[in-house]
């Protein structure tokens, strides 16, 4: 008998700024633990509770968007331990905070660098400016466990888009030690949720849902086609470049925007 | 200067006949028994209370047909030549104002759109895309000229083929078709500037599928773009219009374009789908929706890009603080230029219920002022509905305002006997979940809807699954910005409608497409990086 019973964690799934069990009831074990196995209505949850935080988020202004990207780097730097134990090691945790620190420092520098003013022809003052696509959904690489998820959440969000994320299957536990750093940091409930299940459960619903607006196929493996497909329902955009933690760019970001051109006429 | 009879166009007679057997345009022309105009009477009961301005007589003012002249054949336009098509199928196309048939047209095959995106591959592979893109930019500046050159017969033969007014063609398709083209001729050598530390290198063949409403300017906004990138293209027009692109190619010739650089594939809706199932590394799309999802499920998996310009439903708010004439000309502009056939149309009136009546009738009034006819009279504001089908689509849906409950109106108008025309019409009392309100009219029929707050007007625009564009109209700057800010739409026209210029990106949100057409962010979808792609990539 030990002489201390150690208190265990449970690990749930992350919606709407809470940590609910699924509404299924079911688990599925993963590294020694159980996780929850999200449903498709968790999904709906999911994505009803990304829908209502993106009036605010996307409204925020930049600069505090950047600042609450710059909170989640110093919630993980933090909880090093914690991630380092549930991902590849402290290289990939120092990746992955590094990561997130790029990507806040581009929320106020979007505009200049992806807008423009334009010369037409004529008495009118026109611009172009980047606006976030709406809500995304991700199915995250399986590898990295924690950059991978990072390396797309990041680049979503910081543009003013709401996230609904499904974690890698075989490695969960770094994405809800990663939902635990959001939840302690600014980010608003809803910004970004956290789904943990099997993916080829959860990815077609993620795909067809009519209320998601991206989908990012990193994770999507052998699924990709398919999903594509369902993807056309509602004219999703559909970003199949990114992934494997690997890519870090403004290309990243943009990929989840548009532009939106405004026209008014010049006259005294 | 060039030959008369150059370019491989005959300049034949031109048919005398036309002027004689259209009608004019306006209430109260000369002779309307003889020419057979409709019974408007019923079109008179429905005339509310706005009182017609009546009593003004136009004379026609034809615009002359002589400056175009047709063969009475196009085969399909491949490695720079004019050839049959494999098929062996041809179709007619007609003029939809007199339904006078106007020459025959291949109807590519599965074959042959094989063989123009072969021919455009060996054009890539071959030199184009290894050509200095300085002398590529001097090819496009060439186009443009040329097209500046011959814009009159262009303009007639636009509004021959597709029935808008010659007064549209001539301002506005024209000039923008030419710009278009001179915009990105300066960006062909100027991409490393356009897109520092990427690297752009152009994709190959591009697939490229354009709609009936402005066919050369669509050509135009595909062409110019993807061969500026380096790319090489085949286009397909619309089915009911695509004589301007096939006179195109005849300036493609005479700009001296190398042979498969640019190949036209004329036919229906099989043709669209050989050249999306086709070996081509990009596919660029105009049209409706409904199509453009079909073609996004086609591609998926196949790693081709895509972009998709689709439909729309345009909220056109006014304010009680609008300058209200000027928002009655940006609204009748919104909704009627053009036939109403704009993706970007300005298609739901939201009117501030407190201005809503004195705003009505102020367009009613206003509506009783187009003259609605011959699309080649200079006098002409609405010209023919595009094709029979179309004009039963458009009919149908006004049927079912008038069945779910909205108050229909007319103005009292003489339309031609033959040819397909629709009257200008506005619907008010109009809700929300009618079909008027939710689905693409694509005519010249109007839903007003009204709405207290800006929060309001904001909720309603923003209620359609589309999000091509949006009008705003209030004096107040703030405001602009404001609701500019949460409209969800890709071109906001604040105090202003239908607006275009190549330096003005184009494109929707959600479900109207994604990529933009114009400007700088116009070349994107025909360029590949290093690194991260975007969406489609």
């Amino acid at each position: 008998m030990p002489e201390r019973l150690p208190v265990r964690k449970t690990y749930k799934l992350f919606i709407g700024g809470e940590f609910p069990r699924s509404e299924s009831g079911r688990t599925y074990l993963a590294r020694g633990q159980n996780v929850a196995r999200a449903s498709r209505k968790d999904l709906r949850d999911a994505v009803r509770a990304a829908r209502a935080a993106f009036g605010k988020w996307s409204g925020a202004t930049a600069y505090n968007r950047g600042q609450v990207l710059y909170r989640i780097a110093e919630m993980m730097e933090s909880r090093r331990g914690e991630l380092a134990a549930t991902c590849g090691g402290e290289a990939e945790v120092s990746a992955a905070v590094d990561r997130m620190v790029w990507y806040a420092g581009w929320a106020d520098k979007l505009a200049q660098a992806l807008g423009s003013a334009n010369p037409v022809a004529g008495p009118y003052f026109n611009f172009t400016i980047p606006e976030p696509t709406g809500v995304v959904g991700i199915l995250a690489p399986e590898e990295p466990a924690l950059d991978g998820l990072v390396a797309r959440i990041a680049p979503a969000i910081v543009g003013g888009n709401t996230v609904v994320a499904v974690a890698p299957e075989a490695q969960p536990l770094a994405a809800i030690e990663l939902a635990e750093a959001l939840a302690t940091s600014d980010v608003p409930g809803g910004v970004v949720n956290i789904l943990t299940g099997q993916k080829e459960e959860l990815a077609p619903w993620l795909a067809s849902h009519m209320d998601i607006n991206a989908i990012d196929l990193a994770g999507a493996g052998g699924l990709a086609a398919e999903l594509e497909r369902a993807a056309a329902e509602n004219v999703k955009r559909v970003v199949r470049g990114g992934g494997g933690g690997g890519g870090q760019s403004l290309w990243e970001i943009s990929a989840f925007l548009e532009l939106k051109t405004v026209w008014h006429p010049i006259g005294a | 200067m060039v030959p008369k009879g150059g370019w491989g166009i005959e300049m034949g007679p031109a048919s005398p006949h036309r002027a004689r057997r259209t009608a004019p345009s306006a209430a109260g022309s000369r002779e309307p028994a003889e020419r057979g105009a409709i019974d408007v009477s019923e079109l008179e009961k429905k005339r509310s209370s706005a009182p017609a301005l009546g009593g003004w007589d136009y004379a026609p003012a034809p615009e002359s047909r002589e400056v175009v002249s047709l063969r009475e054949r196009y085969g399909l336009f491949v490695g720079g030549e004019f050839v049959s098509p494999r098929s062996e199928a041809w179709y007619s196309t007609i003029s939809p104002a007199t339904e006078e048939p106007l020459a025959e047209v291949a109807e590519a095959g599965v074959e042959d759109v094989g063989a123009a995106v072969a021919s455009a591959r060996t054009a890539f592979e071959n030199g184009w895309s290894e050509i200095s893109p300085a002398e590529r930019a001097k090819y496009l500046f060439r186009i443009a000229r040329i097209l500046q050159e011959r814009s009159r017969e262009l303009a007639v033969l636009e509004s021959l083929n597709g029935g808008k007014p010659i007064k549209e063609s001539r301002d506005v398709d024209l000039p923008l078709a030419a710009a278009h083209f001179f915009y990105y001729a300066g960006w062909a050598d100027k991409l490393e500037y356009a897109f520092p530390n990427r690297r752009p290198r152009p994709l190959g063949v591009a697939g490229q599928i354009i709609p009936w409403n402005f066919p050369l300017l669509m050509l135009a906004w595909k062409i110019a773009p993807a061969l500026a990138a380096g790319n090489t293209v085949v286009l397909k027009p619309a089915e009911t219009t695509p004589l301007t692109a096939l006179l195109f190619c005849d300036l493609v010739r005479q700009a001296e374009l190398p042979p498969g650089v640019v190949n036209v594939v004329t036919g229906d809706g099989r043709t669209g789908a050989a050249l999306v199932q086709s070996d081509v590394d990009k596919i660029a799309f105009t049209g409706s929706t409904e199509v453009g999802k079909a073609i996004q499920r086609e591609l998926a998996g196949t790693g081709k890009h895509l972009t998709l310009e689709l439909g729309g439903k345009a909220a056109n708010i006014v304010f009680d603080d609008a300058a209200l004439d000027q928002a009655v000309e940006g609204i009748v502009n919104g909704i009627y230029f053009n036939q109403g056939h704009v993706c970007c149309a300005g298609s739901r009136l939201l009117v501030q219920e407190s201005i809503a009546e004195p705003l009505v009738e102020k367009l009613k009034r206003r509506l009783g002022t187009l003259r609605v006819g011959d699309p080649l009279d200079k006098n002409t504001d609405v010209g023919a509905i595009n094709s029979r089908p179309q004009l039963e689509k458009i009919r149908e849906l006004v049927a079912a305002g008038e069945a779910e409950g909205a108050e229909i109106y007319q103005p009292p108008c003489r339309l031609p006997e033959r040819g397909y025309w629709f009257a200008p019409t506005v619907f008010t009392n109009v809700a929300q979940s009618y079909r008027i309100a939710q689905e693409e009219i694509f005519g010249p029929v109007l839903s007003v809807l009204t709405f207290r707050t800006p929060e309001e007007a904001v909720e309603k625009a923003n209620n359609t699954p589309y999000g091509l564009s949006a009008g705003v109209w209030t004096e107040k700057g703030s405001r602009i910005l404001w609701m500019a800010q949460r409209l969800r739409a890709g071109v906001v026209w604040a105090n202003t409608f239908n607006r275009f210029d190549p330096a003005s990106p184009f494109g929707g949100y959600k479900e109207s497409g994604f990529g933009r057409e114009g400007g700088l962010h116009g070349l994107e979808p025909y360029l590949s990086f290093d690194g991260a792609e975007p969406f489609g990539g």
